[in-house]
């Protein structure tokens, strides 16, 4: 078996929810800030390191047994690194307007903490299908988080959604949601507002979180009480 | 002698070492081979950008030359603003010169310098400009570029299209400072800048038209 069930379900719940890479593990956040201005970017950025997470998972998990234990951290900057630059080729060939926006912050996702830290804490003690799987939930987590940020920025900010969306898919328009005059708001726009945007949606998912724990907790109440009859 | 401990040691590093080094072999060597592949797509994707921009500015009857192969470098011209050597594209009509795009730069943007495209005709009129980088405020200052302006029927920028050649100096300036161009309220310093960057550029075509579009590549390539 590649990978079990109950595994796929593990990964994916750690990877999507509960140690979601930009709000539990709080990592990343400096592309998190500079590019989650509109909902492609912030979508694009995340497919990247998406795939980038998956592919070093992936190469580090197959060779795992070939990599002497005191030189592997060099060796894992280095398998990382090459599929980064892979990527960046890959994006500046064939989404040139996008690899433009995004600058600077692909070939920085080597720079991404998270990146290493899941081939160090996952990929290097475990069989390539799950390692894979990790890294793409992980990128995952961090996609829909760049996601939510970016449509919020770019609503709050400009009216706005997909604006940018022609780069990916040509033709395509972003859609206008607030009325054209809507003045906008600077702030959401400007690094201060992705701040105060992330403090809110991990402080509604710590919320999430205290709620089920409360409500897990009442349930698990009469059954105990019942033990004491 | 040397004791097993230390044969030991030196075997283990010395495996180590070589499974580096193979490791970096393996990975440079596919780095290569993605390279290959990609160059010539990425150039080609440099290359349509370009165009793309060009022919915002530049009206398509006016040339049919390839303006990005008939370039001229420049070097630092503090006239338009470049720090460092810029290009001018030459386009021709049947061999007869039309027009000139060059890259001009405003230093004095409301965050930083603003980096422009602008075309010129051969007798020196400002034919459309677009602004190629920049820092401006996101939604105050960016209207610059017509994908950040609200207006999209009239964009700000197209105010540049055709700017009749009798506009004096006066004329060259927002109309805040008594001049002929529109400004948004609320952000000012932007549009000045860019206003007194395209008449600077203006004026140096004017007095420079005949080189810029004579001169030929190759002897600049030799003498910039």
């Amino acid at each position: 078996m590649w990978i079990t069930r109950t595994e796929f379900v593990d990964i994916a719940h750690k990877g999507i929810w509960k140690q979601n890479t930009s709000l539990v593990q709080i990592l990343g956040l400096c592309p998190l800030l500079a590019v989650t201005t509109n909902l492609v970017n912030g979508v694009m950025l995340s497919l990247a390191t998406l795939l980038v997470m998956s592919l070093s998972n992936l190469a580090v998990s197959s060779l795992r047994h070939f990599i002497p234990y005191e030189i592997r951290i060099p060796v894992f900057i280095l398998i990382a690194a090459a599929l980064v630059t892979v990527v960046d080729l890959a994006m500046n060939a064939y989404l040139h307007g996008l690899y433009v926006v995004l600058g600077i912050f692909i070939p920085l996702i080597i720079t991404n903490c998270i990146v290493l830290a899941r081939i160090e804490a996952f990929a290097a003690k475990n069989r390539p299908a799950p390692a894979m799987m990790d890294g793409a939930m992980m990128g995952v987590g961090m996609l829909w988080t760049l996601a939510l940020i970016g449509a919020m920025r770019e609503l709050i900010g400009g009216g706005t959604l997909f604006s940018g969306i022609d780069l990916v898919i040509p033709g395509a328009q972003a859609l206008q949601l607030l009325p054209a005059d809507y003045p906008g708001l600077l702030m959401a726009v400007l690094p201060p507002g992705a701040f105060i945007i992330l403090g809110c949606i991990i402080a509604s998912k710590n919320w999430i979180d205290a709620r089920s724990a409360t409500r897990q907790l009442t349930q698990a109440a009469p059954v105990s009480a019942g033990g004491c009859h | 002698m040397s004791t097993p401990a230390e044969k030991h040691a030196l075997r283990v590093s010395g495996e180590t070492s070589l499974t580096l080094v193979a490791f970096i072999v393996f990975f440079t060597a596919l780095l290569a081979w993605v390279y290959l592949f990609s160059q010539p797509v990425i150039e080609q994707s440099t290359r349509n950008e370009k165009l793309v921009v060009l022919n915002q500015i530049l009206p398509a009857n006016l040339y049919n030359n390839d303006p990005l192969a008939d370039s001229l470098t420049l070097p630092p011209e503090p006239q338009l603003g470049t720090k460092t050597a810029s290009t001018v594209y030459r386009a021709r009509n049947n061999g007869k010169d039309s027009a000139l795009v060059m890259d001009v730069i405003a230093p004095d943007g409301y965050s930083g310098p603003i980096k422009l495209l602008v075309a010129f005709s051969a007798n020196g009129q400002v034919l459309g400009v677009r602004a190629v980088e920049h820092k401006e405020t996101p939604g105050l200052g960016d209207y610059i570029d017509p994908r950040k302006d609200k207006n999209k029927t009239s964009p700000w920028i197209d105010q540049f299209n055709n700017v009749p050649l009798s506009l004096s100096n006066k004329d060259w300036h927002v109309k805040k400072d008594g001049g002929d161009f529109d400004a948004y309220a609320g952000a000012t310093v932007t549009p000045r800048a860019v206003v007194k960057a395209v008449h600077r550029a203006q004026e140096f075509v004017m007095d420079n038209r005949k080189v810029l579009f004579t001169r030929s590549t190759t002897q600049n390539s030799a003498n910039p």
